[in-house]
């Protein structure tokens, strides 16, 4: 038998040679015969840093929620949080393709072999002072209550700017947007109804989704707040302005903690954008060690 | 729906062999093997240019893992059938809704256990309005036929699928959710 060096050699030898690279969701170009023309008067390099913080978000709660895979409090939520996940991953894939598209790659394609997606590239080759996602995604969950605190303010943002991107000068980018829509509103309502059953619910339930709101409250102070990047594009009719929608979101949280009976902190004060110009907590890396681990140590191993 | 896939005119005579049409409308879905891709309304277009055959597919949810596999089972269909050149590209817009299912889709789904879905929720422009009471859902059961039906879970096996059980039989089973 011939020696081989790891075990996906030893697959991609079993097919032949033709396997495909081992650590991807990339079995299919998400984005095949898609018209990928960027419209007159739009900056590809700002469409495609604006498709990696929408792509960034969505994949790093992709895999925060993940993890509650075999420990949720109920099969049934397990189900539920790989389908959100999946959704999410789902849309990461097609932001990233699209940043791909336009060519926007940064240090990933040095890194990564050619036979790679680009939004595999992308989502396992970049450093975390790379990533675009917001603070709000990346932190560790805490309980059940505090990750379904999360899940209700990320949905409710992303939801609010999908909503309005429907109608983006970018075919590609509205598409992603409109098809996402109505994902979120499944996953929007479904952290809603959890919020509102746990405050409404034991003294201990209600204890917990507060302290969540507390905890998670803080990190609201910078997602209001555009970069240079979304003015520029927002003027070019292309991106949404993250505060233009600050009233919808408030309202929105307002009325299901409301409702839930938990006390609505004071909301924080605008601050620069930390996450949408690479400035990440140390959990973020953390995060990404345990998601490009695998696929940085063999680069080149396909099954 | 399959009305949406009125062929160009004159393109069935492009091939002197099988309609392409008829051949990418037997092909099923790898998770729902029950029904076909155009049961499903994921089949969007077949038509040919320059001779070769071109395919239209969309995706039900963002994230579905089936993309890849459908590609592969259509042009291997097609290949079977005599077209060596073969197309499969993916639309993203008009995004997929449950509406599209065909009548004949609905019918096998319930055969096979899966409740078909109901109307989809109109797509309004602006905010999206947020639904906090119970889901307003209603299925009937497809192993009794009884209406007393609850939902479980608004996620299941796969992403198009919400989880409910029956109150007069008994049995779980799964309701494909409108979207």
């Amino acid at each position: 038998m011939a020696h081989e060096e790891t075990v996906y050699d030893a697959l991609d030898h079993a097919h032949g040679g033709e396997g495909q690279w081992a650590f991807g969701t990339g079995f299919d170009e998400p984005l095949a015969g898609v018209d990928t023309t960027v419209p007159e008067g739009i900056d590809p390099a700002d469409l495609g840093a604006y498709c990696l913080m929408l792509g960034d978000d969505a994949l790093v709660l992709a895999q925060r929620l993940t993890a509650w895979m075999t420990d949720a409090p109920e099969l049934e939520e397990e189900v539920a949080f790989g389908n959100i996940a999946l959704d999410l991953l789902g849309q990461a894939r097609l932001l990233l393709a699209r940043a791909g598209s336009v060519g926007v790659l940064g240090r990933s394609r040095d890194r990564a072999t050619a036979a790679i997606p680009d939004e595999d590239a992308l989502a396992y080759f970049r450093d975390p002072d790379e990533f675009r996602n917001t603070g709000l995604v990346e932190g560790t969950g805490g309980d059940f209550g505090q990750t379904m605190v999360r899940l209700l303010v990320a949905s409710t943002v992303r939801l609010a700017v999908f909503a309005r991107l429907r109608e983006s000068r970018d075919p590609v980018l509205a598409a992603i947007a409109a098809k996402g829509v109505n994902e979120l509103t499944y996953h929007r309502d479904h952290a809603a109804r959890w919020v509102l059953r746990l405050g409404d619910g034991t003294a201990e339930s209600h204890r917990r989704v507060q302290a969540g709101v507390d905890a998670v409250w803080p990190l609201l102070g910078d997602l209001f707040s555009a970069t240079d990047v979304e003015t520029r594009l927002t003027t070019a009719g292309v991106a949404v302005d993250p505060a233009g929608v600050r009233h919808e979101v408030r309202d929105v949280l307002t009325t299901v903690l409301g409702q839930a009976t938990v006390t609505v902190p004071e909301w924080p004060a605008d601050v620069a954008p930390a996450g949408r110009t690479g400035r990440h907590s140390a959990e973020l890396t953390e995060l990404l060690a345990e998601l490009q681990g695998l696929a940085r140590q063999h680069p080149a191993a396909t099954w | 729906m399959t009305a949406a896939l009125t062929p160009p005119p004159g393109q069935s005579r492009d091939f002197g062999r099988k309609d392409p049409r008829a051949v990418a409308e037997t092909v099923t879905d790898p998770e729902l093997p029950m029904l076909t891709l155009a049961d499903l309304g994921v089949l969007r277009d077949v038509r040919s240019e320059d001779g070769t055959v071109v395919v239209e597919i969309t995706p039900t949810y963002s994230g579905c893992p089936a993309m890849g596999v459908m590609r592969a089972d259509l042009v291997h269909a097609l290949h079977r059938a005599g077209f060596p050149d073969v197309d499969v590209r993916t639309v993203l817009s008009p995004a997929w809704s449950t509406d599209w299912i065909s009548a004949d889709g609905r019918r096998k789904l319930a055969a096979g256990g899966i409740a078909p879905p109901g109307d989809a929720p109109a797509r309004a422009t602006g905010p999206i309005p947020l639904s906090l009471g119970p889901t307003r859902r209603t299925a009937a059961c497809p192993v009794c036929g009884s209406s007393d039906t609850v939902e479980q879970s608004e996620f299941s096996a796969t992403a198009c699928k919400a989880l409910r059980r029956c109150r007069a039989c008994g049995e779980p089973f799964e309701h494909v959710k409108e979207i």
